[in-house]
């Protein structure tokens, strides 16, 4: 295609966005509001991937918390006992000086609040680390029948349940998207019908003048595209401003506590970015063809 | 040059439009198609343009086989074969030149060619002083002349008027006439369908009659033949 003839058709296409402002104006609105839709999953769903993800490292283990009562060579023997378990990869004694310690460090500038107790009250403790995450079940049973235990905790159900809600959104937000990309799909068809209608007169001459099909049907598929690309430019500045008021609101209330990390902004946008691009003209695009198919026959 | 090979065309719904045409027009010819409404003039029109598609036959056109080209391949037929309608079909919002420029803008035509081509077709056709008017400020005469200028300035060979002068007075028909007769001897073959009888019978040119889709009369330098 000739630079010119290039020129020609994206001033036709604008012209005609011009011309039907109203349905351009719901055209956009409408990408824009499938695509900010999509950008809320798409930053959840990730989001709690990735904090699966980093559970799943931090979450492996099985902290056996005993008995303060318990001399060195109990637990010792406890220890060995424990090694033996099928599915137990190794195991780290943790002393409750240590897990004072680390708890202080996980609570960051916030440590203070723990130099008002005047005892450890935390127990020493055993972390087994196992082989994979499903055999926690078994493990856990066999620690049952042992003595000096007093207390097992394991997190296969915080796990359970955060896999549980991160497909939940997925599913969700899939079949929310392909129907609000159908219909914002069918809206632009709508508005390229609209211009259809408007040029009819000028496609006829065209036709009976020796323009090419493609040369007829450019300036309308160029028409959606426009639309979807707006409509996807402002939903991504939607989806950035607000991921960046949520990270920051995120980050100074729940980090410490949570001691996970949320996706960055700029992370965030390097993911969404091409994806509503993509969607977006191909959107208007499609759209467009559904439009030409139907009512230009060339 | 144009032959119609034992054209039929029925439509789908079970009309029979024209029946086994048998017809050559050779190259620079200037002939009149006349007939009753509904006789099939513009079924052979829409056939020649390969708007439609015959149930019988072939058409050939400058040695190529129409009937057989391709779909995509009908904006280059379109190009050798032009048309003018009765309804001059000028886009309002161009001015004459932008009007006439169009055609040769949707071929892609080179701008600098554009620029030579469109003030030397206007000045053929008389309206070099009205290139700057839009259609609504012109005379039905000189509209037609724009849709005729438009029609031939990318040099198509054959030039089908569908009733040129259908909605044009007596006196305004003639001067038209004047302008497709000087296209004609240009070397551009011209086929007219017309119910202009005092035009037909004055030009003597070669006339096709057709009556219920056959051709009835064939004549050089022939007349119109019927009372209207």
């Amino acid at each position: 295609m000739k630079i010119r003839t290039m020129g020609y058709m994206i001033k036709q296409s604008l012209i005609s966005i011009w011309r039907n402002r109203g349905m351009s104006i719901a055209s956009i609105t409408s990408v824009m509001a499938s695509l900010t839709i999509l950008g809320v999953i798409i930053t959840i769903v990730l989001n709690v991937n990735n904090i699966s993800e980093m559970a799943k490292m931090q979450f492996d283990t099985i902290q056996v918390f005993l008995v303060d009562e318990l001399d060195n060579e109990q637990i010792n023997k406890l220890g060995q006992d424990i090694g033996e378990i099928n599915g137990v990869r190794f195991i780290d004694y943790e002393t409750k000086k240590e897990a004072l310690e680390r708890m202080k460090e996980q609570w960051g500038d916030k440590a203070y609040l723990l130099e008002v107790l005047e005892e450890n009250t935390l127990p020493n403790s055993y972390i087994i680390h196992l082989e994979n995450i499903e055999i926690a079940d078994n493990v856990v049973q066999s620690l049952n029948d042992m003595e000096g235990i007093e207390e097992i905790k394991y997190h296969k159900e915080i796990l359970e349940t955060m896999m549980g809600i991160a497909n939940f959104v997925r599913t969700v937000g899939l079949v929310l998207i392909v129907i609000l990309i159908l219909i914002t799909m069918f809206i632009i068809a709508n508005t390229i019908k609209i211009t259809l209608n408007s040029r009819r007169q000028e496609i006829n001459i065209m036709k009976y003048v020796g323009a090419t099909n493609w040369f007829i049907r450019w300036p309308f598929l160029m028409e959606g595209i426009i639309l979807g690309l707006m409509g996807s430019i402002i939903s991504l500045g939607i989806v950035y401003f607000g991921y960046e008021y949520t990270f920051n609101l995120i980050n100074s209330q729940f980090n410490m506590v949570m001691n996970v990390r949320v996706i960055s902004v700029n992370e965030m946008m390097n993911r969404t970015l091409p994806i509503f691009i993509v969607l977006g003209t191909g959107v208007g695009a499609l759209g467009s063809i559904l439009s030409l198919r139907k009512y230009l026959r060339v | 040059m144009i032959q119609f090979r034992n054209v039929s065309k029925v439509y789908n719904k079970g009309i029979q439009a024209l029946t086994n045409i048998n017809l050559t027009i050779e190259k620079g010819e200037f002939i009149f198609l006349v007939g009753p409404s509904g006789a099939g003039k513009s079924t052979f029109i829409k056939l020649l343009l390969k708007e439609e598609e015959p149930t019988q036959g072939s058409i050939i056109v400058d040695d190529v086989d129409i009937t057989k080209l391709p779909r995509r391949k009908v904006p280059h037929l379109r190009r050798n074969i032009s048309v003018v309608f009765q309804d001059f079909r000028l886009l309002p919002n161009k001015t004459v030149y932008e009007n006439v420029a169009f055609a040769m803008e949707v071929i892609e035509a080179p701008s600098k060619e554009i620029r030579r081509q469109v003030p030397m077709i206007l000045g053929m056709v008389g309206l070099s002083d009205k290139a700057k008017q839009y259609p609504n400020e012109l005379s039905g005469g000189e509209r037609q002349r724009v849709s005729i200028a438009r029609s031939i300035v990318n040099n198509p060979s054959i030039l089908i008027a569908d009733e040129p002068t259908g909605n044009l007075d007596p006196e305004t028909a003639w001067e038209i006439m004047k302008v497709l007769r000087q296209i004609n001897r240009r070397g551009t073959t011209l086929v007219m369908a017309t119910h202009a009888k005092d035009i037909v019978d004055t030009m003597q040119q070669r006339v096709v009659a057709l009556e219920k889709g056959r051709i009835v009369r064939d004549e050089h330098r022939g007349a119109y033949g019927y009372e209207d």
